[in-house]
């Protein structure tokens, strides 16, 4: 990653060397939620579904449904786990930004290394989930490849918003909390996740249209078994995760440059 | 070194710390724009052991961090090592070791790898980390500890972990931020130790602090802060000479004798300070001071003769006591 500073690179190396302390719990997650995910709701609550819509959503299986808006809610919850707490312990818990800030690191520099970090696990997440939707035959290469980089993508662009938001955070309890029963929940429920946003009521729908999960999920089922999208949506959706993602690195900076330094 | 700097009183060609009314203001809601730091002229040259005393408030944090080029000044002009901290930061960051108020240890790591990461945070290599972290946890006394986990650790070894990790870049200049701050006496004298020690190897140590102690011990020069100003500058000695005298008589009555004493002490001493529960006063010769208390018949419950201190010159510069009690 030439593009990225030296100084963002040895933030990003210490961040890899804490995360190596938690690797056993890491690992065990990445291969565990998948696995448990596909087996509960892809072939249990799949049977139901099967059994009370022949052909299932889209003329494809339960499992094959689920698979891209699974993979990208595993990528989205990696990513922000990996910059939504060394941000609040950095700035609030240990304080160690101020630490790293009294070197030659800039707070750029340490918002850009922490999101590099999380980028990694991202990209590890994504790619042992798509190995098992492989293996459940949930996707096919084509389509694991597909969704694989859209998830990796997507889990970035939350990460970057998600650490924008977390460093204007003072107080971490609230936050914490709030970030997941008001923002996550309602995402991953309503996002089209376990059936068609079009199932819903119409009253509710918007919270699909403004989730970055629905708009990954629509272009993870156009690229996994070619849902019908229109390209318009590809666009808007590919769009919309783009400035999520420029949006929180340019805010991130901002904000991390401005809390190190006043 | 690329600034010439104009003669300063002290003759440094190149001083580390260069300061000409240097100012740092904060809007506040409540009440408008709020001075930490007024104005203040400051001359830290190489191997110097510089002290800034006062008491919470006084602006000798919110100095520390622009010297520590983490806080951009208001107006005023500054140069550290040479340079502006405001186009400059990370170079003269690159040269400085911070150990701040608070512990800022990475708690998820051991005690060596706190070391170790921070200077990776410097850009040396494995190499040359390797060999130094070793050195400085001989420094820090910590070398029994070096694989233990940072919340293991005691107060005083936490604040000499921060020292040994603020040394990992070798710094030409250190900055304490109230060192020993919450520490016991005998971790206090342990730290005041390993300072003494860098001293001697030719680090120019800035340190504030509101223990007298600490900075009859560890500065060769001192400035007092108050409201965001410096209010007297010299040598410890020199300081007490010249704002406090020589000894000081303190005496206590109870609090309701004080005040109906004072007017009988007139012609004791040079000054006299009253303070809630006991009576203070300047003087030259403090053991006839307190014959001739003792010879008006204003028989005090407790008596001390003791020699002038920093707490004392604080106190006539501030009216104020510097560790509130």
């Amino acid at each position: 990653m030439s593009i990225l500073a030296v100084g963002s690179r040895r933030v990003a190396e210490s961040r890899l060397r804490n995360m190596w302390r938690w690797r056993n719990a890491i690992i065990t997650f990445g291969i565990g939620n998948p696995v448990l995910y596909l087996i509960a709701v892809g072939l249990g609550v799949g049977s139901l579904v099967e059994e009370s819509m022949p052909g299932g959503i889209d003329g494809i299986p339960y499992l094959a449904f689920i698979a891209p808006a699974l993979i990208i809610t595993a990528a989205m919850q990696a990513g922000q786990d990996e910059v939504v707490f060394p941000t609040l312990a950095g700035f609030i818990w240990t304080k160690t930004f101020y630490a790293m800030r009294a070197t030659s690191l800039t707070g750029a520099q340490i918002a850009e290394g922490v999101l590099f970090a999380a980028f990694g696990r991202i990209v590890l997440t994504s790619v042992v989930y798509g190995l098992v939707l492989l293996l459940f035959g949930a996707v096919s290469i084509s389509g694991a490849l597909g969704v694989t980089a859209l998830a990796i993508l997507t889990g970035t662009c939350w990460a970057a918003t998600m650490q924008a938001i977390a460093a204007s955070v003072h107080d971490d309890g609230g936050f914490l909390s709030l970030a997941g029963r008001v923002i996550i929940m309602p995402m991953f429920l309503f996002s089209g996740t376990f059936y068609p946003l079009s199932a819903l009521p119409l009253a509710v729908q918007w919270i699909g249209w403004i989730s970055p999960l629905w708009h990954a999920t629509e272009l993870g089922r156009w690229l996994s078994y070619g849902a019908p999208t229109p390209l318009w949506q590809v666009c808007v959706s590919v769009a919309y995760l783009m400035v999520l993602g420029v949006g929180g690195v340019v805010l991130a900076r901002r904000r991390f440059e401005r809390r190190l330094t006043s | 070194m690329d600034v010439a700097f104009p003669p300063g009183r002290h003759g440094w060609l190149c001083p580390v710390i260069w300061a000409r009314d240097l100012t740092k203001s904060y809007a506040t809601k409540t009440s408008g724009d709020v001075l930490a730091v007024d104005s203040i002229d400051l001359e830290v040259g190489p191997g110097e052991s510089f002290g800034i005393l006062g008491a919470n408030g006084a602006g000798k944090s919110t100095t520390m961090r622009m010297i520590g080029a983490t806080l951009q000044r208001t107006s005023g002009e500054l140069t550290i090592l040479g340079h502006d901290p405001q186009h400059e930061g990370p170079l003269i960051r690159a040269h400085l070791g911070v150990v701040p108020q608070q512990d800022t240890l990475d708690t998820d790591l051991t005690v060596r790898e706190n070391i170790y990461v921070y200077g990776r945070y410097f850009g040396l290599s494995r190499a040359e980390l390797q060999p130094r972290v070793d050195d400085l946890l001989d420094f820090a006394q910590l070398q029994d500890k070096r694989d233990a986990k940072v919340d293991s650790l005691s107060g005083g070894m936490k604040r000499r972990l921060t020292i040994a990790r603020s040394l990992v870049n070798e710094p030409s200049l250190l900055l304490l931020d109230e060192p020993t701050t919450g520490l016991d006496p005998q971790a206090r004298h342990l730290l005041w130790d390993r300072l003494f020690r860098l001293r001697e190897t030719g680090v120019t140590l800035v340190l504030t602090t509101h223990y007298m102690d600490e900075a009859e011990q560890l500065c060769e020069r001192l400035v007092v802060m108050d409201a965001g100003r410096i209010v007297a500058e010299g040598s410890p000695a020199h300081l007490i000479r010249t704002h406090a005298g020589r000894e000081v008589v303190e005496v206590r009555f109870g609090a309701q004798r004080s005040n109906e004493v004072v007017p009988h002490l007139a012609g004791i001493g040079q000054r006299t300070e009253v303070l809630p529960d006991r009576i203070l006063l300047y003087t030259e010769a403090g053991e006839a001071d307190l014959h001739e208390i003792v010879a008006r018949g204003l028989t005090p419950t407790t008596a001390l003769v003791r020699r002038a201190s920093l707490e004392d010159v604080f106190l006539r510069l501030t009216g104020r006591t510097l560790v509130d009690e």
